[in-house]
């Protein structure tokens, strides 16, 4: 299998699904000549064409209120919008337009549309390129949201979203761009949406993250092994909408101690979501609170101050060991 | 028959199919009754808000009128689908359905091309563009007619839909019609601009100003827009100037607003009855044919609502709506659900 960082297999699925699919087209800012900011687009405009790889005028509302219009059109459209915080400005038409139009028809007609976007800190982005936004989606019923933290699972979400019939959210981890580097499978490779992955096994707690805080997590996991001798897992949600309930709470059930961490506030995180599943379905299983990781209940800081922001994998630790360490 | 000639005259060199001057008038009756008979059954309690249409049937009918229901689309905001006969009996029913708040009623017939009702104000500009745009792409025939009031061209999606239909050449017709009044808000109150089709100018699309209340001038306007569109030339804004004449929906009382001698300039323009005035002086019209014709649109509406009355109704129907395949967790919500109406 060939090693592929997890943009290049985003690129490498783009290329794929347009070549399965002639109705798949690219849009965003800076997608076609360019090949996107991140060059994630690279290549798309001179194999596919200009109409069907396209440079948007900048104004993310058009570029994802148009995507509803082309889905109805029979297009498959895959939008970009440069980074996740600049979502705001089509929120009204995510939340209020491609998310609800499935039940404006009595389920009739959805909306395939696939709304690619970066998100998280670590890389020294100006202002509002670095914000966790994703609870902020999973209040929008009828929005599917994937989040891979893998290059092999970012293959494989992406091309589930891009053939999924209701609108996919797919997030991508800034800092994992070219960090992650994994086996990519070859062949026609898909993830379903809504089921967890275990990334590392572990009987004594269980870390639950998505995104770039899985790898965070990862490190946190092999700090306490080492120093403590307890087994600690990471379950790698993947798919926030849907949600994988049933891994969540096996996972809840076999280790009785849970950590979730998340990148963004605390307050009404997705993180918050998660936690009161484990309490809903694994509570006389607990042996110890679960414990939450986030940011903080502030606007994501300047540059120089991210690494102190962004949980980092010793404040996961400390959480796993005073969770390992409480008595029920 | 003699008698029926102007009646049944084309109105329009572009648009080949358009209905005669007797079908508008039809169209235009039956829109403001049916919109009448909406009103009183909310007043009854029997279904919910309702947005009146009264004044601007020229303009939906009109615009309609210029298009052609097998391969065109009509994107409303919701004030219009009484006025959408054009594209499809089915329409008033859903009409109906949408004010009773049944949730099929943006679930239209196969072959109906109009979109949902939609509410957001100017939210579905964008739609209609990008519908537009990938009607062109997948090689489809067919143009967008995309409705939109005075007040939505203030909104940024009106902005970002127009630059972006004007960038791509979408074959759509921005269609706003400006009826004096956003709720409250007047005209003088939601731009500084000469005209709203002025605002054309910034997308760098055609823009055109056109008398709403004159069913013919709408019809020919559009019909000149959509052959436009049609033929690659890009896509039209069209403003046309009419007059809310009631108001803004069942829950509203225009009389603490609205300067009671500009309401009667504009009621002695009422494009219906001015429609109307035409047609008896050409012969071509009477009180016979009139009543004749606002019986055959109580028929109609009665038999709408009774197929709408009849339209069943599964409680857990939201469930299954909201994506194409329930997810697991909105599954163990339908339980909970029917635990509940079990009580």
């Amino acid at each position: 299998m060939p090693v592929m960082t997890m943009l290049e297999a985003i690129r490498h699925t783009l290329h794929e699904e347009m070549a399965r699919d002639e109705r798949v087209m690219v849009l965003g800012q800076d997608v076609a000549t360019l090949g996107g900011v991140f060059r994630a687009t690279e290549g798309l405009r001179d194999r596919f064409g200009a109409e069907r790889v396209v440079d948007m005028p900048l104004a993310e509302a058009a570029i994802v209120g148009a995507s509803l219009g082309l889905a109805w059109s029979g297009m498959v459209p895959v939008a970009e919008i440069q980074f996740l915080g600049f979502t705001q400005q089509a929120f009204h038409q995510v939340a209020g337009q491609l998310a609800r139009i499935r039940a404006r028809t009595g389920g009739d007609r959805g909306c395939a549309a696939t709304i690619r976007a970066p998100f998280g800190g670590g890389v020294r982005a100006p202002e509002l390129h670095s914000d966790s936004l994703e609870a902020q989606f999973a209040q929008c019923p009828g929005l599917k949201i994937v989040a891979p933290a893998s290059a092999a699972d970012a293959r494989g979400l992406l091309a589930s979203a891009i053939r999924d019939p209701d609108p996919v959210l797919y997030l991508e981890p800034l800092r994992g761009y070219r960090a992650v580097k994994d086996e990519v499978p070859e062949g026609d490779h898909t993830v379903p949406l809504g089921q967890a992955r275990e990334v590392r096994h572990g009987d004594d707690c269980v870390i639950i993250a998505w995104s770039a805080m899985v790898h965070t997590c990862l490190r946190a996991a092999a700090e306490v092994e080492a120093a403590t001798g307890a087994s600690v897992g990471v379950l790698d949600l993947r798919s926030l909408v849907p949600l994988d309930v049933e891994s969540i709470v096996a996972a809840a059930v076999r280790t009785g101690r849970v950590v979730v961490a998340q990148e963004a506030p605390p307050t009404a995180g997705f993180a918050s979501e998660v936690v009161t599943v484990v309490q809903e379905n694994a509570f006389y299983s607990l042996e110890a609170p679960v414990a939450r990781v986030s940011g903080f209940d502030t606007p994501y800081p300047p540059g120089m101050l991210e690494e102190h922001w962004v949980p980092d994998s010793h404040r996961v630790a400390a959480a796993v060991r005073r969770t390992l360490e409480a008595r029920a | 028959m003699a008698d029926a000639r102007p009646a049944a005259t084309p109105v329009s060199a572009d648009a080949e199919n358009a209905p005669a001057l007797g079908e508008l008038l039809a169209e235009m009756t039956r829109a403001r009754h049916w919109s009448t008979r909406l009103f009183n059954l909310q007043r009854q309690g029997r279904i919910g808000t309702t947005a009146p249409i009264d004044g601007e049937e020229a303009a939906v009918v009109g615009s309609a009128a210029a298009m052609d229901p097998a391969v065109d689309w009509a994107v409303p905001q919701y004030r219009e689908p009484v006025g959408l006969g054009r594209f499809g009996e089915a329409v008033l029913r859903h009409t109906i359905l949408y004010h009773s708040g049944h949730p099929d009623a943006g679930r239209y017939p196969a072959g109906v091309h109009v979109f949902p009702t939609q509410i957001s104000i100017a939210a579905q500009i964008p739609h209609a563009v990008g519908l537009a745009w990938g009607m062109r792409l997948r090689r489809q025939p067919g143009v967008v007619l995309c409705y939109f009031g005075d007040g939505a061209s203030s909104e940024g999606d009106f902005y970002e839909a127009a630059n972006l239909a004007g960038v791509v050449r979408a074959p759509v017709i921005l269609f706003c019609i400006n009826n004096g009044w956003a709720i409250s808000t007047p005209v003088r109150g939601q731009t500084a601009a000469d005209s709203f089709a002025g605002k054309a100018a910034a997308a760098g699309i055609a823009g055109e100003r056109v008398d709403g209340n004159d069913v013919v001038a709408v019809l020919e306007a559009t019909a000149a827009a959509r052959r436009r569109a049609a033929a690659g030339e890009g896509p039209t804004l069209i403003e046309a100037v009419t007059y809310r004449m009631g108001p803004h929906t069942t829950a509203d009382d225009p009389t603490r607003y609205v300067p009671p001698d500009e309401l009667e300039l504009w009621r002695a323009r009422d494009p219906i009855a001015r429609l109307r005035r035409r047609l008896e002086e050409e012969g071509g019209w009477d009180d016979a044919r009139q009543r004749a014709l606002e019986e055959d649109a109580d028929r109609r509406f009665d038999a709408a609502l009774a197929a709408a009355d009849a339209t069943p109704l599964r409680t857990d129907c939201f469930i299954d709506s909201a994506y194409a395949q329930p997810t697991p967790e909105l599954e163990r919500q339908r339980r909970i659900l029917g635990d509940a109406e079990a009580r």
